[in-house]
């Protein structure tokens, strides 16, 4: 069966001794969409740096689309795997919006005439066609966030990862996000504190804490067990 | 919170705006070129060249009034040329007598500073109107035209792009300070604390800046990473020039050469 | 609101001979040239985004100010830092980038002259830098302080070899007297430079205590560095040297320039293509004035109906 993120006993220690990951298995199927939550510090953000390469777990395996993420495989895994990191201010670095999203295309050795197609249709599938020719730094968080979603589905990829997409969001930016993300139909992992978000639009979810993965299953029934949820430093807001 | 004050580019429809950016680039050099290399005394040329300027100025529609303002930036070097009016051989004009000293401005001395301060206008307003009608995108482009190396080419790109994200931090770390910064009001205690303690607060300032500044290329570095990147910089070719901004450059290319060898012929 | 760095060392345009500009721009491009070739040994893969965000944090640094006395204020430049965090390639690219942004987008300093300005600011600030530091450093090898005392001098340093080249480079183009600009230069800069040397110590203080491997730069000597060791030395001496000698010397100066001929002295025409008066009683350069002044005020006034007819074409 092919899975599109394959993680077996993924163990990975930070140079400074920190356990970060301890005996992580995870897999997620094609057009699923995944929800990672978990307390500050629970291991979630060096999870996601795994599967495209910045991080190498020291033990266990790490596969994404059928390919193992390895030195050899990364150009390919990273074109497979877009990563959103949490900051917009530090995935926009070009100067033109345009140029942002044409990065990806571009280092794939693309056409001009592709380069430019694949720019219309990332930007077309955040709605942000007319921001093309914008300077980033003039842009409100807003639309940032969109931004950087458009500079990674510009690599067509398989696979969606997010940090924390909602985190700093107005409530009508948020509204917007939240709905261009139930539309994209795309395997998504997405780490996030934003539980309501969770709930209406992500099946499956998987709960982190201290390094280990401590739940892994439908969402509703998970967020309906509180003692879980507070023994873990999550709560549902509201009813 | 946006820096935006430090953008100087302003967005209009004029022919100036639409002029291709390297064209713009060539030409504002050209225009400086020609300033430098006018002999001294040539005044008439001097006026020649700014009639040119203030029409580009016009055309550009930014304004001729905010061109000047900003060229005022220029002049206070001039203070660094003036004590040649005294020390220039030559025919003199009239004598200084301050306390003890007979100071004597010559006639060479006088033209060759007021000739240093025109230039500077001339060159100054040139570029400031380059700089208001080029985004700097577009700016980028001149300088890849003008065979920049790509890498610094894409280091120029990156430090535009976090110059009003680190400004923006400079400030705030400015006002946090000035925040804490009050008096006691008892009497006889002198606010401040000493310069040595000033001066390595403002250091500690300046270190916060730089290591935010080397994490966060960290960040941007995966960021890039995660785009593919592989070290190599990768641009896409630049368009063609359209034959009419290589008409406009020639004319005026040819208008700058007649100038000066106008110059040249009757001032030497 | 402040823009410029406020440091009197940013040359705009009109005050360099057009030979002198040449010359330095020519010794810049090389020098820019091969730091580009050897900052990817230094920084590897990171060297972009590295080098693009610390000219972004110098640049913003410039801005970072504290009262001496009264109105005064105390500034920085960067030279030094920047060497000892990012190594002297990068440095030297680094500081590029600071001068050429803020003469191409401020007018902080001429676009012709701008190869004047990144010498003396990015290649002699830098080496000068580069070559006190390592030298401190190991002169009190071991010794915490030797960083700090490596650092203010190589500021201080950077900052008044920095002047004297500026100072020069003003008096071979007879723009400054040489008995005037390099004592003046030197002196100012050798107080400005007290307080790049404090702001410098400062910030390695904030990084030895937050981040000090960044620091350790001990083992390893980065390619080429040795040029840049050797530069920075000859630079210093020979600026020491030949500033004191031009001063003394202001005739002198002016002799052997006109020697060379360097002077823009007016000269006779190459041509006597118009006799001395075309006019009897007006001089022929006041006629050309005037002449002037009609075809330009001409200039200007059918470009200005030309924008005008435009704009009211435009908005019909």
């Amino acid at each position: 069966m092919h899975h599109s993120i394959e993680i077996e006993n993924l163990s990975f220690s930070y140079p400074d001794g920190h356990n970060a990951l301890r005996d992580v298995t995870l897999k997620l199927e094609p057009c699923e969409k995944v929800a990672l939550v978990g307390p500050n510090g629970a291991g979630k953000s060096t999870l996601i740096l795994h599967l495209n390469g910045i991080l190498s777990g020291q033990q266990g395996k790490v596969r994404v689309c059928s390919m193992d993420v390895d030195k050899q495989n990364l150009g390919r895994v990273r074109a497979q795997v877009g990563l959103v990191f949490q900051s917009p201010d530090d995935q926009l670095f070009s100067p033109t919006v345009y140029d942002d999203v044409a990065f990806g295309p571009l280092y794939q050795g693309l056409s001009p005439a592709e380069v430019d197609q694949r720019v219309d249709e990332a930007l077309a599938a955040v709605r942000m066609q007319e921001y093309k020719q914008r300077v980033s730094h003039h842009l409100s968080v807003g639309e940032k966030k969109r931004i950087a979603i458009a500079t990674v589905l510009s690599m067509r990829p398989e696979v969606l990862v997010l940090d924390e997409p909602t985190a700093g969001l107005d409530p009508r930016a948020r509204r917007s996000l939240i709905r261009l993300l139930d539309e994209l139909p795309i395997t998504m992992l997405v780490s996030t504190h934003d539980m309501l978000m969770v709930r209406e639009i992500f099946p499956r979810t998987v709960i982190m804490d201290d390094g280990c993965v401590v739940a892994d299953g439908p969402t509703e029934d998970l967020m309906n067990n509180t003692e879980l949820l507070e023994a873990h430093g999550l709560e549902m807001p509201g009813i | 919170m946006h820096v935006h004050f430090l953008d100087p580019y302003r967005q209009r429809s004029s022919p100036i705006h639409r002029l291709d950016p390297r064209i713009k680039l060539i030409l504002t050099l050209a225009f400086i070129l020609t300033n430098a290399l006018v002999p001294s005394g040539a005044w008439p040329v001097y006026i020649l060249l700014l009639a040119l300027l203030i029409s580009a100025e016009m055309l550009s529609e930014l304004g001729i009034g905010y061109v000047m303002k900003r060229s005022a930036l220029a002049l206070p070097f001039v203070l660094a040329a003036l004590p040649v009016m005294f020390t220039m051989p030559g025919a003199s004009l009239t004598s200084l007598h301050i306390a003890s000293w007979t100071l004597t401005i010559s006639q060479p001395g006088l033209e060759r500073v007021i000739s240093v301060a025109l230039k500077s206008w001339l060159s100054v307003q040139a570029a400031i109107v380059l700089a208001s009608s080029t985004s700097f995108p577009d700016l980028l482009i001149a300088l890849r035209a003008l065979r920049v190396p790509r890498l610094l080419v894409s280091v120029f790109g990156l430090m535009w792009r976090y110059l009003f994200v680190l400004v923006d931090e400079v400030l705030r770390l400015m006002r946090a300070r000035s925040a804490r910064s009050g008096e006691s009001g008892q009497p006889g205690v002198r606010k401040g604390g000493s310069i040595l303690w000033r001066a390595r607060v403002t250091g500690n300032m300046a270190g916060s800046l730089f290591l935010r500044g080397i994490e966060r290329s960290d960040r941007i570095y995966m960021a890039m990473l995660s785009r593919g990147y592989d070290g190599e910089v990768r641009a896409l070719p630049l368009p063609a020039l359209k034959p009419y901004h290589i008409a406009m450059l020639v004319i005026l290319l040819v208008f700058f050469a007649l100038i000066l060898a106008f110059a040249f012929l009757v001032w030497g | 609101m402040i823009l410029s760095s406020t440091l009197p060392m940013h040359i705009p345009d009109g005050f360099l001979s057009t030979l002198v500009s040449l010359l330095l721009w020519l010794m810049s491009i090389a020098v820019i040239a091969y730091a580009l070739k050897r900052v990817g040994a230094d920084l590897g893969e990171r060297q972009v985004p590295l080098m693009g965000v610390l000219a972004a944090a110098i640049f913003a640094a410039q801005m970072l100010n504290f009262t001496v006395v009264g109105g005064t204020s105390g500034h920085l430049m960067g030279a030094a830092i920047a060497v000892i965090l990012l190594g002297p390639w990068a440095a030297i690219l680094v500081m590029t980038c600071v001068v050429s942004i803020q003469a191409l987008i401020f007018q902080d300093g001429g676009l012709l002259v701008l190869g004047a300005n990144i010498f003396n600011m990015g290649v002699v600030g830098v080496c000068v830098s580069y070559f006190t530091y390592q030298t401190v450093k190991r002169l009190l090898r071991g010794k915490t302080w030797g960083i700090f005392a490596g650092g203010f001098t190589a500021a201080w340093l950077s900052i008044v070899v920095a002047a004297l080249a500026t100072a020069l480079e003003l008096t071979f183009s007879n723009t400054s007297p040489a008995n005037i600009a390099i004592p003046a230069m030197a002196g100012i800069h050798a107080l400005i430079g007290i307080g790049e040397g404090l702001i410098t110590v400062g910030a390695l203080a904030f990084v030895n205590a937050t981040r000090p491997d960044l620091l350790n730069t001990e083992s390893k000597t980065p390619a080429g560095g040795k040029a840049v060791w050797v530069g920075g030395l000859l630079f210093a001496f020979v600026l020491a040297i030949a500033s004191p000698l031009a001063s003394s010397f202001p005739d002198g100066l002016e002799w052997v320039a006109e020697q060379h001929g360097f002077l823009e002295t007016a000269r006779d025409p190459l041509y006597k293509l118009i006799p001395d008066y075309l006019i009897p009683g007006i001089s022929n350069t006041a006629l050309a004035t005037i002449l002037a002044g009609i075809l330009g005020t001409l200039i200007v006034f059918f470009v200005a109906l030309a924008v005008a007819y435009t704009r009211r074409k435009r908005s019909v």
